[in-house]
């Protein structure tokens, strides 16, 4: 009897995960399978030329330092759009959790998470139109100065960042609100009642306990940024070349799918190393 | 260490009166219960107290200063939360600690003033825990340890024993009475629980609809309770008579209910359940009020036993212990009796 409850309990479990890794497994372990296999041919396998089993690609990375460059300032590219956006989100997030109620929450939500709700190409587009030279941003500037200023953001860092600050910035508010909403505020009031003032009540208890929350926030918006070239081609012009274009162009431009297929998997190794090393002393500091 | 006044404080929340001109005084060294039902005013009061809330007219003196302009941070009070409030990313030294180190004591004396703390509540050990290991009964005492170590003006607990067991909650009462005597600190608490306000307190101040119903100690406030809703509330309550509307008491027709002196025009006479004696006949002796009835339920609790007890329209419950019960079966023709010394004049 209670065998065929556990086995029952069992096909149960098994029918409520199997569509879910299922489609994992199709739609990505397989893809990225095909493409690591790619990363070690001289060419791609379907094109007309001869090809053969080599490791080149990852050598190409190391042969000259322009791609390790590339990929640095990808590196930093992602800490500094991530490091933005926790400066901007997380008091957000840290206001709607604690100070705001009801009905003028649900509104500011919705605003919150309306970068999801269009489309990205229409969106950085119209973060063109608003950045460039004599664009939206410069004549709202010039209507409220008393003086003339110029303001041309269009293929600069700044641009990129802004951009790409505003894409991710709902990932960061999203898990730091839900993490500052954990806490408990009987804790905020027992620290008041101690003598700590708002300083050491942010720095003591609302920052290691929503810690958590911000750190898959940041992790969320770091792995794509690194990675990401929308952004820097369209907002950033020349200065917008980084890893995740020049990958790009290997697919979509030079059609040499390994070398792309190899700087993609140096990337996502990269990438997790850096997880790997950080894990530890972000343990740490949430104790 | 301080008294604390409470002067005519109002506060309300939109058209919300949660405090109502409320006035106590809480004098230096005593252990004070606030009561009251579930939105009294009585956690309001003691968080205006504490400076959570500033009220929006009279005024709050820590001894004999006012501290109306004084936010919380610098009332140097010491707060103690339902759920405990541990803050559950550090130890439990560090959590005991955190007040000195917002004060910015030396190391060398923090460690000291966490140990004494600690010994007090009688957790010396546990200083390395986190608080997620510790069990209620001990969290609660870190939480007391933490509030006392800054030698706070002030102690004031919030539903301190609510979330812990029966049994403990007893032991924890004891503890709790204990060190507030041997630190003799001003202490404040606030409870639903009439049991426990009656056993810890020196002084009960009964809250209802955010006003002060009555004051004073546990003692006089049980047996000469101003209204029938203290009466009730404060213990168990039997009504034996209610005025007729016409400023006379009307004792349902019987005449064996004898009224005290001088309270012919009282609004209601009471006698609580163990006052109260069970026979099968009428008691002959003088000076007894009784009444007639059929008993409904007899209901055994270890020491004490209850009896539900009706006679014409009123129900009385009466409490006694076991062996002073005589052998009755429920559906019995029955006499409750009592000394007209204890029947409670509700003016």
């Amino acid at each position: 009897m209670s065998m065929t409850l556990a086995n029952q309990q069992r096909i149960k479990i098994f029918s409520l995960l199997s569509p879910a890794y299922l489609w994992l497994t199709v739609a990505i372990f397989l893809p990225l399978s095909a493409m690591f296999y790619f990363s070690f041919l001289s060419d791609v396998p379907f094109g007309q030329k001869e090809w053969f089993y080599s490791t080149e690609n990852y050598q190409a990375f190391f042969q000259t330092t322009t791609y390790a460059k590339l990929l640095w300032k990808s590196i930093n590219l992602g800490l500094m759009v991530t490091g933005c956006a926790v400066l901007v989100g997380f008091p957000c997030a840290y206001v709607l959790a604690k100070s705001i109620q009801g009905r003028s929450r649900e509104a500011l939500f919705l605003l919150v998470i309306l970068p999801f709700w269009s489309n990205s190409l229409v969106r950085i587009f119209s973060w063109a139109i608003v950045l460039r030279g004599n664009g939206v941003l410069e004549i709202a500037l010039n209507t409220i100065l008393p003086f003339e200023v110029d303001v041309n953001l269009m293929f600069s860092t700044p641009a990129i960042v802004i951009g790409l600050v505003h894409s991710y910035l709902p990932y960061v508010i999203l898990t730091s609100y839900l993490a500052l909403q954990a806490i408990d505020d009987n804790l905020i009031d027992a620290a008041r009642s101690m003598g700590a003032n708002k300083l050491t009540i942010l720095w003591r208890i609302i920052l290691p306990l929503s810690l958590p929350g911000l750190l898959a926030g940041a992790v969320l918006i770091f792995v794509p940024v690194v990675g990401s070239f929308m952004e820097p081609r369209i907002l950033g012009g020349r200065v917008g070349t980084y890893f995740g274009t020049v990958i790009e162009d290997q697919f979509v431009a030079v059609f040499n799918w390994p070398l792309g297929a190899a700087l993609s998997f140096i990337l996502l190794a990269v990438v997790l190393i850096i997880l790997a090393v950080a894990s530890p002393i972000l343990r740490r500091a949430q104790t | 260490m301080a008294e604390v006044s409470v002067k005519n404080v109002t506060k309300k929340f939109g058209n919300f009166t949660a405090l109502d001109d409320v006035s106590m005084e809480f004098p230096d060294g005593g252990f004070f219960a606030l009561l009251g039902p579930s939105g009294s005013g009585k956690s309001t009061l003691l968080r205006t107290i504490a400076g959570f809330l500033f009220a929006d007219s009279g005024s709050i003196h820590i001894g004999n200063k006012s501290v109306d302009l004084i936010p919380v941070e610098k009332r140097e009070i010491g707060m103690m939360f339902q759920n405990y409030a541990l803050f559950p990313n550090m130890t439990i030294a560090d959590n005991v600690g955190f007040g000195l180190r917002v004060r910015k004591v030396s190391s060398d004396e923090e460690r000291r003033r966490i140990g004494e703390a600690l010994e007090l509540v009688q957790l010396s050990t546990l200083g390395d825990r986190k608080p997620h290991q510790l069990s209620g009964g001990q969290r609660q005492r870190v939480a007391l340890a933490r509030a006392i170590v800054t030698n706070p003006r002030v102690l004031l607990l919030d539903e301190p024993l609510s979330a812990l067991d029966k049994s403990l909650r007893v032991d924890m009462q004891v503890e709790l009475k204990r060190i507030q005597h041997e630190i003799g600190i001003t202490t404040i608490f606030v409870t639903h629980d009439q049991e426990e306000a009656l056993t810890l307190s020196d002084k009960i101040g009964i809250l209802r609809e955010g006003r002060m119903i009555q004051s004073g100690p546990p003692r006089s406030v049980y047996n000469n309770p101003v209204d029938r809703f203290t009466a009730e509330f404060l213990g168990d309550a039997n009504i034996v008579a209610e005025n007729d509307g016409n400023g006379r008491l009307n004792v349902s027709g019987n005449p064996s209910i004898k009224i005290p002196e001088g309270a012919e025009t009282a609004s209601a006479l009471a006698v609580r359940p163990e006052s109260l004696s069970i026979s099968a006949t009428e008691p002959e002796q003088e000076g007894l009020s009784k009444v007639h009835g059929r008993l409904v339920q007899r209901m055994f609790a270890g020491a004490m036993s209850t009896c539900i007890v009706q006679c014409g329209s009123h129900t009385y419950k009466m409490v006694a212990r076991d062996q002073d019960v005589p052998n009755l079966s429920e559906g019995e023709n029955i006499w409750l009796s009592w000394k007209s010394a204890q029947t409670i004049v509700i003016p």
